[in-house]
């Protein structure tokens, strides 16, 4: 067990490796001069030096990854070429917003998601089952932001229940923090709740079917009992599986819903950073978000185990 | 779907050119996505013969305006016409789908054969792919775009880039259980070549998955343009695509929700119907997972 953990933490070595070597020679490998392209049409020579400068672009290509690896080691991400702050530093402080939409969108979407699935699956071929899938199938279909606009539209500017746009810190009192964050979340949830109800369904037929199933219904255990402890916990980690896979939707999307709602989080600096042309910001948010997409799908994978006995390593 | 026998229509006629056994009925639902389809691709394809507008003619007087005889979904913030602009817009939008589609599909097929049927190369490749399935897509389409410019060859390269892998995994799943099959083993028994293994005898059973897997990507991949246009990161924006008109209109969306609203309509029926004719197809070229209801 402890070995399988060990092994397990020791693959992602390698992954992240490759994904920095990708990254590095994203920049490098692009057709043309990349400071030219970063730069713009109407760059100075003198800013084209000093883009070329700031990113090493002026070493030989293994020396600038050597230097490149060494400060990405060190948490030094590089510097704005716009603002001329340390990357690291200007995610630090973009962090917080994003995380707890995040949090908060993981949560209303398996609180939704789940039960969704269950039932869809106990009431197999009847109109709640296509129901939640057609639901399933819409929330794949339709553009992050257009959900987001048409939230805004109703619950906004007709109905006025929530404000349009904004975000306050939950710091700052419970309520105002949910009542900007709640539209975001449900425009985030919208495909994340789509994609987990269609595997909660899949994955609780087959479970269903099972003769186990079959023995607790027979000796009289509550339905609600047999489909809630005794299948779910059997079809779980499908349903894990996709939670950690859906995760990288989570990070398009949260791009997307941060510059509709106007939320100063992670995904609108990087929404700003390609409308300034500030490559080391968009690397960084690159370096980070697959770093935090392999620690995420890290920790499902071994929490397998523990949701599940019969896994064992 | 379908219990009943149904008269064969027009619709069915026209499925039938994939020549699937006749005992598939197509339910009504994938009839009327075929047909919403069909439907939106020959509206777009031959949008200069319709629109009553040059789709890119800025006429100051006509800003923003509401429906109207001249313009009936209205105008945009240059006084151009909505309705020539969705209907022109579509063509960019659905080439990039398609091209997406088939370029990630066969290139994405030519590495999985090779991941799939050498050991040597297997442990490389997949390293390679799962690290490119780590980087979340839309970031590294932006990325690409953001490096090559924002022409129509560079947003579907940034597109297709992020959807190999998916590609690359199936194709290589579909081989290794193909390669133990007696056929295979006979073929390299009696020295057939190496190409004609890899793609006489192994590449016709990705064919059924890979078409499955081409129509979801045509539709992850519209949508991808139309989120790329919506953060800056697209095609440029004097081409109209859908993603780029509801680009433009966000920042009237308080003003005119329909310069979203009718492109965002379009798109979405578009990537419904591919969604749901992808699914019918999975249902009729695997059996086997169709008796499993996955």
């Amino acid at each position: 067990m402890l070995g399988y953990i060990i092994r397990r933490i020791l693959a992602v070595i390698p992954v992240m490796t490759i994904v920095a070597i990708f990254v590095f020679l994203l920049l490098r490998l692009s057709p043309g001069d990349p400071a030219a392209i970063i730069a713009g049409d109407m760059a100075t020579p003198e800013r084209l030096e000093r883009i070329r400068e700031s990113l090493g672009l002026t070493e030989p290509l293994h020396i600038q990854f050597v230097t490149w690896v060494g400060l990405l080691l060190q948490g030094d991400l590089g510097t704005s070429l716009i603002s001329n702050t340390p990357v690291t530093t200007m995610i630090g402080q973009r962090l917080w917003p994003t995380i707890n939409i995040a949090v908060l969108t993981i949560i209303l979407s398996v609180l939704i998601a789940v039960p969704m699935g269950v039932i869809a699956a106990w009431r197999h071929r009847t109109w709640v089952d296509s129901a939640v899938m057609s639901f399933s199938v819409l929330g794949f279909s339709i553009p992050v932001f257009v959900i987001g606009y048409i939230f805004i539209k109703i619950f906004s500017i007709e109905l006025r229940w929530l404000p349009v746009q904004g975000y306050a810190p939950p710091s700052q009192g419970l309520w105002p923090f949910l009542q900007r964050a709640i539209l975001p979340c449900l425009t985030l949830a919208t495909i994340y709740v789509a994609l987990i109800a269609r595997m909660t369904r899949a994955s609780m037929l087959e479970v269903l079917g099972e003769d186990y199933v079959r023995t607790a219904r027979a000796k009289g255990v509550k339905e609600k009992v047999v489909l809630f402890r005794h299948a779910l916990r059997n079809a779980a980690v499908p349903i894990m599986t996709i939670i950690g896979t859906g995760f990288a939707l989570l990070i398009s999307g949260v791009v997307v819903t941060e510059s509709v709602f106007n939320i100063p989080g992670i995904g609108r600096l990087t929404v700003d950073a390609i409308l300034a042309r500030d490559y080391p910001v968009i690397q960084g948010m690159i370096l980070l978000t697959s770093f935090i997409y392999v620690f995420v799908n890290l920790i499902i994978d071994l929490s397998y185990t523990f949701i599940d006995p019969r896994i064992r390593y | 779907m379908a219990a009943a026998p149904q008269p064969m229509s027009a619709m069915q006629t026209v499925l039938g050119i994939f020549s699937l056994p006749r005992n598939l009925r197509v339910g009504i639902g994938p009839m009327i996505a075929a047909g919403v389809l069909f439907a939106i691709v020959l509206v777009t394809a031959c949008a200069y013969l319709i629109v009553p507008h040059d789709p890119l003619a800025m006429n100051a007087l006509q800003r923003l305006k509401g429906p109207s005889a001249e313009h009936w979904i209205g105008t945009d913030a240059y006084g151009r016409d909505l309705f020539s602009r969705v209907l022109v817009g579509g063509q960019v939008s659905l080439l990039i789908g398609i091209g997406a589609a088939i370029i990630s599909v066969f290139i994405g097929l030519l590495i999985g054969l090779v991941a799939g049927f050498f050991r040597w190369a297997d442990a490389i490749i997949m390293r390679i792919m799962d690290s490119l399935m780590a980087i979340p897509a839309i970031l590294l389409a932006i990325a690409l775009v953001a490096l090559n410019g924002p022409s129509i060859w560079s947003v579907i390269f940034a597109i297709t880039i992020p959807e190999i892998p998916r590609v690359v995994r199936l194709v290589r799943a579909v081989v290794l259980s193909a390669r133990e099959e007696p056929y295979v083993e006979a073929a390299i028994a009696v020295g057939s070549s190496m190409p004609k293994i890899l793609w006489g005898h192994l590449m016709p059973n990705t064919l059924a998955p890979l078409i499955v897997q081409g129509t979801y990507i045509c539709a992850s991949a519209i949508l991808t343009e139309a989120i790329l246009s919506f953060l800056g990161a697209g095609v440029s924006t004097e081409i109209p695509t859908w993603g780029n008109i509801m680009a433009e209109g966000r920042n009237y969306f308080q003003l005119m929700p329909s310069l979203i609203f009718w492109p965002g309509l379009m798109l979405s029926l578009c990537i419904l119907s591919i969604n749901l004719l992808g699914d019918t197809a999975r249902d009729m070229l695997d059996p086997r997972l169709k008796k499993r209801e996955v």
